[in-house]
C-alpha cells in the first residue's frame, strides 16, 4: 500500500487556501508522493477535482471525515 | 473490361491528388492558427476592492493550478499596485488630485458599492479575517510568490503621473496595448476585470 508523504492542514481556510497551501507542499515533493489535504471548506469539494484536473495531478480519494471537514488524496504526477 | 479499370486509374488518381490538395489547404489554415497555452491573463482595469479580489483570488489560483498566470494593470488597476506608503502621486494637480481620490495599495482599495465611508471594506476585510480569507495585498505578495507575472501599463502609468518607483517591488517591465494583447491572445482563459 502506498503511504502518505505529508498532510496538508489547510482546516479553516476558504478559497483559495486550501489550493495554495496543497501546491505549496506539492512543489517539494516528488513525483509519485501522495498527499492527504484536510480542509473545512465546503468550496473544496468541487475545487480540489477541478484543481487536479487542471494541474494534472491524481486526485485517489475525496472524502466527508464528518460534518464540515474534508479529507483528499492525491497524487503527484506533475 | 480493361475501359473499366482505366476509368477506375484515373479516378483514383484525381481524387488522390484532390484529397493532397485539402490536406494542404488544412495546413496551411491549421498553422495560421492560434495555439493555446493552458494560461491565464486578466486585464485588471479595476481598481475597487470587489474587483482587485477576484482578480488576485483568479490569478493566484491558476498559478497554484500549474497554469501561467499574468495580470495586465491598467487605469484604476494600477492604484492597487501602489506602495502602500506612498501618499500622492503625479506631477500636475490634475494626476494628484486623481491620486488623492484614489489612495494606493490593494489594502486601501474601496468597495463599488455599499463603500459607506469606508464602514463596507472595513467589515469585508472583517468577514474575510473571520473566514480565513486573504486579503488583496496578501493575494498580491503570494502572486508574486507563486510566480504570477505582474504587469504594469505604461500608457495609464505616464497617464496618472505613475512612476516605477511609485508601484510595489516585483512587477515585470511595464508594457503597452500590443504586448497586453499578445498575451491574452494565447491564453486559454483572458478576463477583464
Amino acid at each position: 500500500m502506498d503511504v502518505i508523504t505529508r498532510t496538508v492542514d489547510a482546516t479553516g481556510q476558504s478559497c483559495p487556501g486550501p489550493l495554495v497551501a496543497l501546491a505549496r507542499a506539492l512543489k517539494e515533493a516528488r513525483t509519485g508522493d501522495l498527499f492527504e489535504l484536510l480542509a473545512t471548506d465546503p468550496g473544496s469539494r468541487s475545487d480540489v477535482p477541478s484543481w487536479a484536473e487542471i494541474s494534472g495531478n491524481e486526485l485517489l480519494e475525496a472524502e466527508v471525515l464528518e460534518e464540515g471537514r474534508f479529507r483528499y488524496v492525491i497524487r503527484k504526477v506533475v | 473490361m480493361s475501359t473499366t479499370a482505366t476509368t477506375q486509374t484515373e479516378l483514383d488518381t484525381t481524387s488522390l491528388a484532390d484529397l493532397l490538395r485539402r490536406v494542404e489547404a488544412l495546413e496551411t489554415e491549421q498553422s495560421k492558427q492560434i495555439k493555446k497555452k493552458n494560461k491565464l491573463t486578466i486585464i485588471a482595469w479595476g481598481g475597487n476592492l470587489d474587483q482587485i479580489w477576484p482578480t488576485t483570488i483568479l490569478a493566484t489560483t491558476a498559478a497554484a493550478s500549474g497554469m501561467e498566470s499574468s495580470v495586465f494593470f491598467t487605469f484604476w488597476g494600477l492604484f492597487a499596485i501602489v506602495k502602500p506608503d506612498v501618499r500622492i502621486t503625479g506631477d500636475n494637480w490634475m494626476q494628484k488630485m486623481m491620486s488623492v481620490m484614489n489612495p494606493g495599495s490593494a489594502q486601501k482599495a474601496k468597495l463599488s458599492r455599499y463603500h459607506f465611508a469606508g464602514a463596507g471594506p472595513a467589515m469585508f476585510k472583517k468577514l474575510a479575517q473571520d473566514h480565513q480569507v486573504a486579503t488583496p495585498d496578501e493575494l498580491i505578495a503570494l502572486a508574486n510568490d507563486l510566480g504570477v507575472r505582474l504587469i504594469p501599463c505604461q500608457m495609464t502609468m505616464d497617464l496618472l503621473g505613475l512612476k516605477r518607483e511609485d508601484l510595489i517591488d516585483g512587477l515585470e517591465e511595464p508594457i503597452g496595448a500590443a504586448t497586453a494583447l499578445a498575451e491574452m491572445r494565447d491564453a486559454a482563459v483572458s478576463l477583464f476585470i
